[in-house]
């Protein structure tokens, strides 16, 4: 039987990583990635509680309405990146500082 | 030698999710980085199954290996010139980046070691897709509606964007 701590910190770790990502990455989709990494983490520690602490499925509802958020953040976020690129013929979140299309 | 058997397949994820996440994060190659997310999202639907949610570990091979991914891959082919073909990415910030995320990892995991979790019930195996199905149905009803108004709206959002901006 694997402890509770065991899952929670893995996903610690990952939520970590996704930061660090978050932080350095000059890439859009780089910084995308990431935070499908923080999702992932987030998605994690929901199951972990919903066995080990409250014994019912609502955890995983709760995770399913996350994945589904995050298919829609995933879509809307390269659509606005691929019309970034068309502006600026570049990803590089330095580039973009303007508002106006 | 049964029981060891999820500890061994937890740790190989573990390490097989962390290092492929550390590849995603940090390697210089985006196509590179792109199919080590894959590995990554296989790794946590390992753990799905590990934890006894069997519904879920499929949702997330199906939406997010079958989706979100394809989704990204896609981003990474559209937004880079073809002829350029290393895709390489850069990164700044490190060391206050990699600080920043190292003290929110110790400090997340000493809350973790400290907090005496009341691990009441140990929720009982077998399949739980009917479960869901049913609280779906009957006290999430109105969040699985008001998403159902999210996708719709996320897809004619996204549409929009990408469109060529001559009709404008």
């Amino acid at each position: 039987m694997i402890p509770l701590e065991h899952y929670l910190i893995v996903a610690a770790a990952l939520f970590s990583l996704g930061l660090y990502g978050m932080l350095t990455r000059k890439n859009a989709i780089n910084v995308l990635m990431s935070i499908e990494l923080i999702f992932n983490s987030a998605n994690l520690n929901l199951v972990a509680f919903s066995r080990f602490v409250t014994g019912d499925t609502e955890g995983q509802v709760f995770a399913l309405f996350v994945i589904v958020i995050a298919a829609c953040e995933a879509a809307v976020a390269l659509a606005i990146v691929m019309s970034l690129y068309r502006i600026l013929k570049d990803v590089s979140l330095d580039e973009a500082s303007v508002l106006k299309g | 030698m049964e029981t060891l058997a999820p500890q061994i397949i937890f740790w190989v994820f573990a390490v097989l999710m962390l290092g492929s996440a550390v590849i995603v994060v940090h390697g210089k190659n985006l196509v590179r980085s792109a199919f080590a997310l894959l590995a990554t999202f296989f790794s946590v639907a390992v753990f799905y199954v590990l934890l006894g949610a069997d519904f879920l570990a499929g949702a997330q091979v199906l939406i997010y290996v079958g989706g979100i991914l394809t989704l990204i891959l896609f981003g990474v082919m559209l937004t880079n010139r073809i002829y350029n073909v290393n895709l390489q990415t850069a990164t700044f910030q490190v060391a206050p980046g990699a600080m920043v995320s190292l003290a929110v990892f110790v400090l997340l995991t000493t809350v973790i070691t400290r907090t005496p979790w009341s691990q009441a019930a140990i929720i009982e195996d077998g399949p739980t897709t009917a479960r869901i199905g049913r609280s779906l149905m009957t006290e999430y009803v109105l969040p699985f509606e008001v998403a159902s108004v999210l996708l719709l709206v996320a897809l004619l959002g996204a549409a929009m964007l990408v469109r060529r901006r001559t009709d404008l």
